[in-house]
């Protein structure tokens, strides 16, 4: 695709994702706190369509929107009075808020300059970059060189303690 | 055998020749758009016809007759109608989230119909995801109808997203197994290969006994995932006046109802590509005339009459059973559905080793 369309299109993305996730923290309703950061989340899975990651965007979608985000509007049902506002902050509260926001900027710029980006030269946006579903199939339950078995099978051990313990809660007595 | 392959590629070549690339992109897009969102509109209003016409029959009326020949310019005329309605503002709602509500539940529906293929080249997203992109894609809709619901300020519509999320999160399990069996089939994801492959035999023949009972389930858990037929808890009329869009209005509410009929037809739409062929015509091994003659059938009308078929099952059942309870829903898909996918899973792998 052209460069200037692609800028076009990246831009608009990143600054709907700026406006949104300041949106998300600023906004004194809780559900609406939680329907930016759905927001934040599509278009994150539209920069991985971006370039090209079509399976990331899909997990993105289905794990982010499908999942989380319902689990967390549920909770929001369940736990919230109707009409409920947050109430403002206290300056203490803004001061540890605004250390963080520093630290983590200071983290991602240190990995920045320290990272060497393999397709800087010639930016590797262009062109048809999609990976075959085969291969990052193979790749999740290889047990080979740079395969993914292992991380795999101990994420569903931990899922399957997170069930246990939501059957245990959720039991009759 | 005639594929629209032909004019869109056609169509491609000539802006390419004339136009620099980004421009042929662009227009592309442009015309992508015009043609599935009239395509979506169209196939809703033949869609709330048939299914006014079928209701009707089954309860041994004669339906919509009196605009146009047979009725069929009714659903127009409610089109024209519901457009023209006035939007109630509501008291005391939350307006951002609940105009946002009708527009992420049919955005969600409109992204899972690009992907349909209706024919070789007539198929707007093609990834090689395919199946889970239009899983991944339908979700979108759930945090639609619960915000709907909750933003509406209203205790039906909150009960009713309520219902409504449950459902839909539980039955995707089983329409994602379902699918899943037929990847394992395939050793594809994407949908116009998944097409392709079915040259000499629908995977629900060549899948045998684990592709019947995957169409099966897909079909009863995708009936459940479109709010509808004995599954339509979330808008029970008696119950909750009209569950989660109760409080919309004029075209709001018209959005909530295209997605309804429109995901009716995707969910009809990908079991007959998945399960029944898509576009593919008819092929039986071994009888040459046979298949010539049934490929002179233009491939659009074998999707649009599988389709057809697969809806005409989902209102049969709409309209021939009574509805279920809460508890009865969710125990059906559960500790019914979700484990037989599961063996069902296991069962097509053997086979397929």
């Amino acid at each position: 695709m052209d460069p200037i369309i692609n800028l076009i299109l990246f831009f608009c993305v990143g600054i709907a994702m700026l406006l949104l996730s300041v949106l998300a923290i600023t906004t004194r309703s809780l559900l609406r706190a939680a329907i930016y950061l759905l927001l934040v989340l599509i278009c994150t899975a539209g920069l991985y369509l971006f370039l090209n990651f079509h399976f990331l965007a899909a997990v993105q979608l289905s794990v982010y929107a499908g999942g989380v985000v319902i689990l967390f509007v549920f909770a929001i049902f369940l736990t919230t009075n109707k009409g409920e506002m947050l109430l403002g902050h206290s300056f203490q509260r803004y001061v540890y808020g605004a250390l963080a926001v520093i630290l983590g900027v200071a983290v991602t710029v240190f990995a920045w300059m320290k990272h060497r980006f393999l397709y800087a030269p010639g930016p590797g946006l262009t062109g048809d970059w999609e990976i075959n579903m085969k291969v990052i199939g193979q790749t999740l339950l290889g047990t080979g060189k740079h395969q993914y078995l292992l991380p795999f099978e101990i994420l569903s051990v931990l899922l399957l303690a997170c069930i246990i313990g939501g059957i245990l809660i959720a039991r009759k007595k | 055998m005639f594929h629209f392959e032909v004019v869109t590629n056609w169509i491609d070549a000539l802006l390419r020749e004339h136009l620099s690339e980004g421009w042929t992109l662009l227009i592309e897009f442009i015309l992508i758009g015009v043609v599935i969102l009239t395509v979506y509109s169209v196939l809703a209003l033949i869609l709330i016809y048939l299914e006014r016409k079928v209701c009707a029959f089954f309860q041994c009326r004669i339906g919509p007759n009196r605009v146009g020949p047979f009725g069929v310019l009714q659903s127009v005329a409610d089109m024209v109608k519901i457009l023209l309605k006035e939007i109630i503002k509501i008291n005391k709602v939350d307006p951002f989230l609940f105009r946002l509500a009708c527009y992420l539940v049919i955005i969600a529906s409109i992204c899972t119909f690009g992907a349909i293929p209706f024919d070789k080249g007539l198929q707007a997203v093609d990834f090689n995801i395919g199946v889970f992109y239009l899983l991944a894609v339908s979700s979108i809709g759930v945090v639609g109808i619960l915000i709907a619901g909750w933003s509406s300020n209203n205790k039906y519509t909150l009960i009713g997203a309520m219902r409504s999320g449950a459902q839909l999160i539980s039955y995707e399990l089983s329409c994602g197994l379902s699918l899943l069996a037929i990847v394992v089939l395939s050793g594809t994801m994407q949908l116009s290969q998944i097409v392709e492959q079915q040259a000499d035999a629908w995977f629900i023949f060549k899948g045998h006994i684990p592709a019947l009972i995957a169409f099966i389930i897909y079909l009863i858990a995708g009936h459940a995932e479109t709010n509808r037929g004995p599954f339509d808890l979330p808008e029970a009329e008696s119950e909750l006046t009209a569950g989660y869009h109760t409080e919309y209005s004029g075209i709001q509410f018209g959005f909530f109802y295209l997605a309804e009929y429109l995901n009716m037809f995707i969910i009809a739409a990908i079991a007959a590509t998945v399960f029944l062929g898509g576009w593919m015509p008819l092929h039986i091994p071994g009888w040459e005339s046979f298949n010539g003659i049934m490929d002179y059938i233009p491939p659009v009308l074998w999707f649009l009459g599988k389709t057809f078929f697969c809806i005409f099952l989902a209102l049969w059942v709409r309209w021939s059973f009574p509805r279920l309870r809460i508890d009865q829903l969710l125990s059906l898909e559960w500790k019914i559905l979700m484990p037989i996918s599961l063996i069902n899973i296991l069962l097509m792998t053997l086979l397929v080793l």
